[in-house]
């Protein structure tokens, strides 16, 4: 029995920047995942029901436009909803020191990844939490 | 059956859109479990119409098929988008980025999109996408999408056995037709022109018209493929598609080839299961502790021939099967 691990990007908000979040989901993809990508734009809504229906180990968002303390909640609001905190969700982006980790103790974000990661802690970071379902 | 099976199971036939995603993802691994649940679901599918998408890369599967969603969410009808991207072979890794063409849907709980990689091990795809399609068949999905990179063997295999199979090309270059030429000529029900607002659409439709009348049997053929020219971009086209559709789904049953194509579906999807079985029994027969190990040994040393060792492997794994 094969399982692989299964990523969903997301791009919440209006911020048009996909650059980066499709470099981690060619990292990933190399690292033997399967990674899907909804596109640009979507609301918290469209990003959870997406990550039900494509059953994902992990959820990776990333914001430029600084309104991860207007979506990041929300999407954290509705996996619990959905009884859906088994999902792993990883933040990346533009996003301040001081609200990485509010995104961290308040709302169930696993882990803040900002600008200058190396990839590979990524996928290392993701392999050691969902490697064995 | 275990516990969480079984509850998932049910939970399916209740509607539960988390159950259908946790079902599939067994059935995409060949989770054991998995099996006993389809087995359980069989009798529960069989009403869905299950259209397949090929074509080129960049021909606009994806977005057509959005186009179709809608318009078959406007009819009052429930859909699901199975849509398989490829699996890299050397890393088994897989971007899947058809659901960014379906972004209008996303939020339509009448509409469940699965993205699939091809993972490719064993000619799995076609019996994992049958199981997805078995899936969303029973959960009550009343027209079913398939959308297939239409290159290779495996990938044709899957179309091959839904009820309308659509080939979508677009114009540009004889490369495209060029494309269909290799196999897929004979699996298309309805042919589409993608992008017909581009330059040369109108030879693209006429060299396709001439390639479907001089392929053999085309004359005496009950049904005779439609070409259908879209924008699927702007919806144009789409209407006259979805009737295309249904104008092939009315033959299907009229003609009773609906029935045929069931039955053949059957055929393709038990054939899958047996040759894997088949195979992972080859397998085992094989490896150290299987009688195939004495016999490696023996053909290392000239003693016996591949063939009359694979003969003698077959006898031992059909043996009690036959006579």
């Amino acid at each position: 029995m094969e399982r692989k691990i299964r990523v969903l990007l997301g791009k919440p908000g209006l911020d048009g920047h996909d650059r980066g979040i499709l470099i981690v989901g060619h990292a990933l993809r190399d690292a033997g995942m399967e990674v899907v990508y909804s596109g640009l734009k979507q609301t918290p809504e469209d990003l959870v029901e997406a990550a039900l229906q494509e059953d994902v180990d992990v959820l990776v968002l990333s914001i430029l436009s600084g309104a991860h303390l207007a979506l990041i909640p929300r999407v954290m609001e509705l996996l619990r909803e959905r009884e859906a905190t088994d999902i792993l969700v990883l933040l990346g982006g533009v996003i301040p020191p001081d609200d990485a980790g509010v995104m961290v103790r308040e709302h169930g974000v696993a882990k803040v990844f900002g600008p200058g990661t190396d990839t590979r802690d990524i996928v290392a970071y993701i392999s050691e939490r969902k490697g064995s379902r | 059956m275990k516990e969480s099976a079984v509850d998932l199971y049910k939970s399916l036939l209740e509607g539960d859109r988390r159950a259908a995603a946790r079902l599939i993802t067994m059935v995409e691994n060949g989770d054991p479990e998995s099996r006993e649940v389809l087995r359980q679901l069989h009798r529960y599918s069989g009403k869905a119409h299950i259209i397949g998408l090929t074509g080129s890369p960049g021909s606009g599967k994806s977005t057509l098929a959005r186009g179709l969603a809608s318009h078959y969410r406007q009819e009052g009808l429930s859909v699901g988008i199975i849509a398989v991207d490829p699996t890299s072979a050397f890393t088994g890794g897989a971007l899947l980025g058809d659901r960014i063409r379906m972004q209008e849907l996303s939020a339509d709980p009448g509409v469940f999109i699965r993205s699939m990689g091809s993972r490719g091990a064993l000619g799995g795809l076609a019996v994992a996408t049958n199981g997805v399609i078995n899936i969303l068949d029973a959960f009550g999905k009343d027209v079913i999408m398939v959308e297939t990179v239409g290159a290779g063997q495996v990938e044709i295999e899957v179309v091959k056995f839904t009820h309308t199979c659509l080939v979508i090309t677009m114009p540009g270059g004889g490369d495209e037709i060029q494309a269909i030429k290799a196999g897929i000529l004979e699996i298309g029900d309805i042919f589409v022109v993608n992008k017909s607002d581009r330059e040369g659409a109108p030879r693209t439709a006429a060299d396709l018209e001439m390639m479907l009348e001089t392929k053999p049997g085309y004359d005496g053929a009950a049904w005779k493929p439609p070409i259908i020219s879209t924008v699927a971009l702007e919806g144009e086209g789409v209407v006259e598609l979805a009737a295309a559709i249904n104008s092939h789904r009315q033959f299907l049953e009229e003609s009773g080839k609906l029935e045929e194509k069931t039955i053949q579906r059957m055929k393709a999807e038990v054939r899958e299961i047996l040759s894997q079985k088949v195979g992972r029994a080859a397998e085992e027969a094989l490896t150290s502790e299987g009688p195939g190990e004495e016999l490696l040994r023996r053909m290392a040393a000239r003693e016996i021939d591949p063939h009359t060792a694979a003969d003698e492997i077959a006898g031992y794994l059909f043996k009690g099967t036959r006579d």
